[in-house]
Order: C-alpha cells, then sequence, then structure tokens
C-alpha cells in the first residue's frame, strides 16, 4: 500500500513536469543557485569560485564545470555531493566553453588574451591553445564532433576550429560583437547571435556562409536596446529561441522559416538559456533582475520569475531520475 | 569555501605558450593556405600635442603625460589580432611635440607618400591648421581624438575630419538630462577664470536652455586664496544664493572646482567638471563588457584609461573595423564607408556607434561617474528625437552650419 502510494506521488510528480535541478550561475554573488524545476523554488545555493559564467555538466552529469573567470580556473563539482574535485588549467579569464562530444575535450574561451584553451578532462592538462580573435566567448561542438566553433567579440568573427588537429580552419566575419554560437541537431547549421549588431546569423556548416541574418523589431524598445545573446533551438526543429538582453524579452523564431513568431517578455537584460530536460520547459537568466524566467515552450507563455543571486549568468541543467 | 589550487596557474600557463606556439603558427599558415586573400599594410598616424603644465591648486591627481597614445597603441593590437585572419598589417607612426609645426609637417609628408589615415590628439587649433591645410584639406582622413571645442562641430567642420573625442556640448546634455529628470532645475554655475572653463560654462548654458532648467546664479571664482586651507569659509560664502538644487562647476583642469563638494552654502550636490561629473570614458565604467577593455588597457599602460586613451583607442578601431569589412586602406574608401549607413562599431557603451553625417562627429552615450562609481549613463529615458536619441546630445542637424562633405576629394 504504502508502496503503491509512494510510486503514485513519483508519477504525479513525473506527470506535472521533469524533475529536473537547474544550476544558475550567479557572476555578482560568487555562488551558484539550484532550482528544483518540480517546485519552482531555489533549494540550495552552492559557494564557487569568482565570477562564476559558463557552466556545464558532462554527459553522465556526474560533474559540473564551472568558469570561475576572476579565479583564472576552470572548477569541478561533484555534481551529487557539491563538492569541489578539482580546478582545471584554463588559461587566464575563462568565459564561455563547450564540452566536445567526446566528452573529455574542453574548449575554453579565455577572453583576455584572445585563445582557446583545449583541457583533458581526465588527466587535466592543456593539450592545445589556439589563437583566435580579441574577446573570445561564444563556443559550440558540432554534434558530429568534427568543428568547434568560437565567437571573437571585438573581432567580430566566428572562428572554425578543426577539433581533431586543433588547428584554426576558417574564419567568417558576422556582425558587431557575436556573443553565442549553437548548432541545430544535426549540425548542418549554426546559429550565432551578434549582440551590438542586434542580428542572429544562420550560417551553414558545409559551405560556412551565412544563409539568413536575422533581425527584430519589438514596438516601444529602441532598435539599440535589441541585443540578442543566448540562442537554444527545440530539438524537434520548431523553434528557436532568442535573448534579446536588455530589450527584457526573448524572440520565439521559427526555426524552418525563419520567421520570428513573437517576442515574450521577461526579467531585465536576459542572458542565457536552457531548456529542462524534456524540453517541455525554457529557463532564462536575467542579470539586472536578478532572477529565472521560466517559459512554458508548447504554450509559449512565461509561467513563473524565481529569484536567484545577483547577476545570473549561465544555466545548466541536471535530470533527477 | 575550499577553493583549492592544485597547482601554480601561472607557471602552467608559461609552459603551454611555449609548448603551443608551433600548432598556433601552423594554424596561421593554415588560415592563409585556406583562403587566399590580398594582403594590406594599414598605417596610421598618431599626432599628439603635449600641452604646457599649468599650476593647479589641487595637484595631488596629475593627468598622465601620455594620455592618447597608449589608446592607440592598444588598439593597433586589437586590430592586429583581427587583421591576422585577413593578411591586414597595422602599424602607427608616432610623432609628439609641443607645438604644432612640426606636427602639420609630419602629416604633410605622410600625405605626399600616399598616405592618408591620421589619428590626432592635438590642441584644436592645431586640428584646424591640420583639416585646413591645402596638403591635407578633403585629402586625408584625420580623426580627432583630443579637442571637445564645440566649433569644430557646428561652425569649423571640414571635410575629412572626424571625431571621437566627445564635444563639449554632447558633456553638457548629458549631465543636464540626469539633473532634469531628477527635478534638479535650479543651477547655481560656479566656473573659473581659464577659457575652456568659459567654454563649459556655455555648453551648460545652452543645455540648460534646451532641456528646461534655469540657471540662477552665474559667477566667476577671481579669488587667489590657497583654497586647500580655507576652503570651508570662502566656498559658503562664494556659493550664497536664496535656492538652488545643485551647484554646477565649470572648471576643466580641476583648480578651484575640488574644493566645492560639501563647501556649500545651502546642502546641494555638486556636478559639471567636479562632483558628478559627464565623460566619455573613466576607471568605473565596466559595463557592457568594458572590463575587458579596461583590463587590456591597464596590462599595457599600467594605469587606468581615460577620456582621450578612449577616444584615441576608439579612432584606431574605427579604421580598423573599415579596413576589416572594406579590405581597403585608400582614405578615399575608408571616409566613404566610415560615413555610410552601414558602418557601426561595438566599443563598449552598450550600443553600436557610428557618425554623424553632418559633421563627423561620433554619436556615443555618454558616462556620469563619481570617482568611486559610475551614476548613470545618458541619453536618459524619455528624451526623444526622430532619428536616435544619441542625438539628443551634442549639436544636431539643424543646429549645424558648415559645409561637410561624406566623400573625400
Amino acid at each position: 500500500m504504502i508502496r503503491s502510494l509512494a510510486l503514485l506521488l513519483a508519477l504525479g510528480a513525473g506527470y506535472a513536469t521533469a524533475k529536473d535541478l537547474v544550476y544558475v550561475s550567479n557572476e555578482k554573488d560568487d555562488t551558484l543557485s539550484v532550482i528544483d524545476l518540480s517546485t519552482l523554488t531555489v533549494v540550495d545555493t552552492l559557494e564557487v569560485g569568482e565570477r562564476p559564467r559558463g557552466i556545464t555538466f558532462n554527459k553522465d552529469q556526474s560533474k559540473l564545470f564551472i568558469c570561475a573567470s576572476d579565479s583564472d580556473a576552470v572548477q569541478v563539482m561533484d555534481a551529487k555531493t557539491h563538492k569541489m574535485l578539482a580546478n582545471l588549467p584554463s588559461g587566464e579569464d575563462p568565459e564561455q566553453f563547450a564540452l566536445h562530444p567526446n566528452d573529455h575535450h574542453l574548449y575554453i574561451a579565455n577572453e583576455d588574451n584572445a585563445v582557446v584553451t583545449i583541457v583533458d578532462t581526465e588527466t587535466r592538462t592543456v593539450i592545445g591553445q589556439v589563437d583566435v580573435g580579441v574577446e573570445p566567448e561564444g563556443m559550440a561542438a558540432s554534434p558530429d564532433g568534427n568543428w568547434v566553433v568560437n565567437t571573437s567579440e571585438t573581432t567580430n568573427m566566428l572562428h572554425w576550429i578543426d577539433a581533431k588537429t586543433f588547428e584554426l580552419k576558417d574564419n567568417i566575419l558576422v556582425g558587431q560583437r557575436p556573443r553565442h554560437v549553437e548548432f541545430n541537431k544535426d549540425g548542418s547549421l549554426l546559429w550565432a547571435s551578434a549582440e551590438i549588431g542586434g542580428t542572429v546569423s544562420v550560417v551553414d556548416t558545409a559551405k560556412r556562409a551565412i544563409v539568413k541574418d536575422i533581425t527584430f523589431k519589438i514596438p516601444g524598445v529602441h532598435p539599440d536596446k535589441i541585443q540578442p545573446v543566448g540562442v537554444k533551438l527545440t530539438e524537434d526543429g520548431r523553434y528557436a529561441f532568442v535573448a534579446l538582453g536588455p530589450a527584457n524579452h526573448v524572440a520565439v523564431v521559427d526555426a524552418q522559416t525563419y520567421q520570428v513568431k513573437q517576442y515574450l517578455l521577461v526579467g531585465r537584460r536576459v542572458w542565457h538559456l536552457e531548456f529542462s530536460s524534456d524540453q517541455s520547459k525554457l529557463l532564462t537568466t536575467n542579470g539586472i533582475s536578478g532572477d529565472v524566467s521560466v517559459i512554458d515552450v508548447d504554450k509559449l507563455k512565461v509561467i513563473k520569475t524565481i529569484r536567484v543571486g545577483r547577476y545570473p549568468w549561465g544555466l545548466a541543467v541536471k535530470k533527477v531520475n | 569555501m575550499t577553493f583549492i589550487r592544485l597547482f601554480n596557474f601561472k607557471a602552467q600557463r608559461n609552459f603551454q605558450h611555449f609548448t603551443f606556439s608551433l600548432p598556433s603558427l601552423l594554424a596561421t599558415l593554415c588560415v592563409i593556405m585556406a583562403k587566399p586573400v590580398q594582403a594590406l599594410d594599414a598605417n596610421i598616424l598618431y599626432l599628439q600635442q603635449n600641452r604646457p603644465e599649468q599650476a593647479l591648486l589641487s595637484n595631488i591627481f596629475n593627468e598622465p603625460a601620455d594620455s592618447g597614445l597608449p589608446g592607440a597603441q592598444l588598439a593597433i593590437e586589437d586590430n592586429s589580432t583581427t587583421g591576422r585572419f585577413l593578411q591586414h598589417h597595422y602599424k602607427l607612426t608616432h610623432n609628439q611635440s609641443p607645438t604644432a609645426e612640426p606636427l602639420v609637417a609630419a602629416a604633410v609628408e605622410w600625405v605626399q607618400n600616399g598616405e592618408g589615415l591620421i589619428v590626432a590628439n592635438v590642441a584644436s587649433d592645431t586640428l584646424l591648421q591640420l583639416a585646413n591645410h591645402p596638403a591635407l584639406r578633403a585629402k586625408a582622413v584625420i580623426i580627432n581624438t583630443g579637442s571637445g571645442d564645440d566649433s569644430l562641430r557646428h561652425q569649423q567642420c571640414t571635410t575629412g575630419l572626424l571625431h571621437t573625442a566627445a564635444s563639449r556640448a554632447m558633456l553638457a546634455d548629458a549631465l543636464a538630462q540626469l539633473l532634469v529628470s531628477k527635478r534638479w532645475q535650479k543651477w547655481f554655475l560656479m566656473r573659473g577664470q581659464r577659457p575652456e572653463d568659459s567654454l563649459f560654462a556655455s555648453a551648460m548654458k545652452r543645455a540648460a536652455k534646451r532641456f528646461g532648467a534655469s540657471i540662477v546664479e552665474d559667477k566667476t571664482w577671481s579669488f587667489n586664496t590657497d583654497l586647500r586651507r580655507v576652503a570651508q569659509q570662502e566656498i559658503p560664502t562664494f556659493t550664497r544664493a536664496r535656492a538652488y538644487d545643485v551647484v554646477v562647476v565649470a572648471d576643466e583642469l580641476g583648480d578651484v572646482g575640488e574644493y566645492v563638494p560639501y563647501n556649500t552654502w545651502l546642502p546641494r550636490p555638486v556636478a559639471g567638471t567636479q562632483g558628478l561629473t559627464p565623460t566619455a570614458w573613466h576607471r568605473v565604467v565596466e559595463q557592457w563588457g568594458a572590463i575587458q577593455l579596461q583590463n587590456r588597457f591597464e596590462d599595457l599602460a599600467q594605469r587606468a584609461m581615460n577620456g582621450t586613451d578612449y577616444a584615441t583607442w576608439l579612432a584606431v578601431r574605427v579604421i580598423g573595423e573599415a579596413v576589416t569589412r572594406t579590405n581597403t586602406t585608400a582614405a578615399t574608401d575608408i571616409y566613404k564607408y566610415i560615413l555610410s549607413p552601414e558602418f557601426e562599431v561595438a566599443a563598449f557603451k552598450g550600443r553600436k556607434m557610428n557618425f554623424r553625417s553632418w559633421n563627423g562627429q561620433m554619436r556615443q552615450p555618454i558616462a556620469l561617474v563619481h570617482p568611486r562609481a559610475l551614476i548613470s549613463q545618458s541619453p536618459q529615458e524619455g528624451f526623444l528625437h526622430p532619428h536616435t536619441d544619441l542625438d539628443t546630445l551634442g549639436y544636431d542637424k539643424p543646429e549645424v552650419n558648415c559645409s561637410f562633405k561624406t566623400q573625400l576629394d
């Protein structure tokens, strides 16, 4: 009886929403906030290194990697116990990174010295460095593992790194201050946001050429304030969500036609985005208002705002069974 | 908090650098091979006129003697990092002098040798000599990074002369917008005796008229007392008036103005050249990625970046951005592109920036700071303009009366 009741409860919770824990890096608090997605409340606050920004899990979600920018380190946290396991050598001022599909090559953007550092997370050694443009920031690995793409904010380029040889193969100019790059599920297209340019470029991976520049327009918001940063694509190929920074909106883009469908009002200076594990919800970090907005992906509605620390920056979602 | 350093990162980084210089060299070669591009040499002449030292009451914080130069050097580094991928090579030729003649001669020689890109951090009369010289006028791109004089923007603008330095009117308008939006509309204007103090005071008077503030007193400080000792007695008497919301100080070099805050007759804030100050750049600007620029600058110059350093950095970056996008270094093409609607540059102020096509002034937000914090950034919300709210700062098109063309001869 008790067992079946527990089972029912578990099922009930599972039906309501994915049982995920969302980790949010608070840039000006040196902490991570942990949100339970089933209750939409902050359940823990963890102290980490200085100025945490990019965060990401390894494949089995046993470890969380944290860019502690002002500590000049990438920290490795045990995702269960929340104990710090190690610091990886990261190069100076690590801001964002991407974990290669091989699960152990971490590509780190070193914002202060124009390089991408490649670290083996198992041996904890630097296995390569690639010179890129001024202020490297966004980073993404293609699903087939062939490419790692980095954006440089002041050089305004996408840098294409061959993931086998760690060589720079191509550079393409995009709009002013490219921030974030995101491959679609099959890796055929790369979406790149340009914060000051106000555009999102869709790039053909095979040709390494821009196929579409998407622009945004919100009534009552000055065009200069529409500054795309975070981009996330649904796996089913339906939508691209674009965080528009100080415009305080997330744009919903039809990922097939590249038409902007609508704009969702979220918190102030919306920065990065992440899906729940079942992709039913999208979470946003709102830097200035210090909170996280939760968007229902099917209904395209903001359903809740959750207060976190100061200047929330990045997000990573852990699936809890 | 447990934050364990497993090993010395600095040592590790040095080691990495040594080990991986070969792959990066290969990477660079690879880029060269991947895309056959035409190599370009972008040569920029940087002129700096050192201004004579002036005796000031407050001589605790001296302006750096090299204001401007490290900004140009940093932008050359930034441009070169980008240029590496495009085979564009940037070089700065640097010339400095306390007088105008050698600088003008250097510029003329530069243009006669077939070059055309000049960044000038010089006094405004020198700038006019450069811009109006028959060998240079409408033949070279000259970017002003050192003079905020408004006459250069609305009466004496010259084809070929651009400004990345903010004008006094832009600074004054930026401050006025904040004061007016806080409803501090009655100003006590206190000015020093130097000519530049009077220019700043005029800019504040113009701003008061534009944005609906009133100047209830306008007084010039002309006493010779050493205020370090007697400010507590002198300033209250000097600032005695029935009612004002704020004391606006016009003392550009920082002479008497430094002693005004906390010494006013009425308990009122102080703004202008001291107190709450409008500026194109300051150490406290850290939003919009600015911290990255501040860090790079401090690594290079071993000091904080000031407004002149910023304007000079920006001038060289503007040229770099134009070379990157147009794949040419010819002055006529660069100038045309810079003044076209296609041009935009990101420069750590949270907005894209470009030039006014009627006088060559770069549009830019203006920071309002006190020595330890950023207070605000203008334009303020609600100050509207049919084209862009950035044009609420400084001289707008209808106020400008000069023959400025968007193409060189």
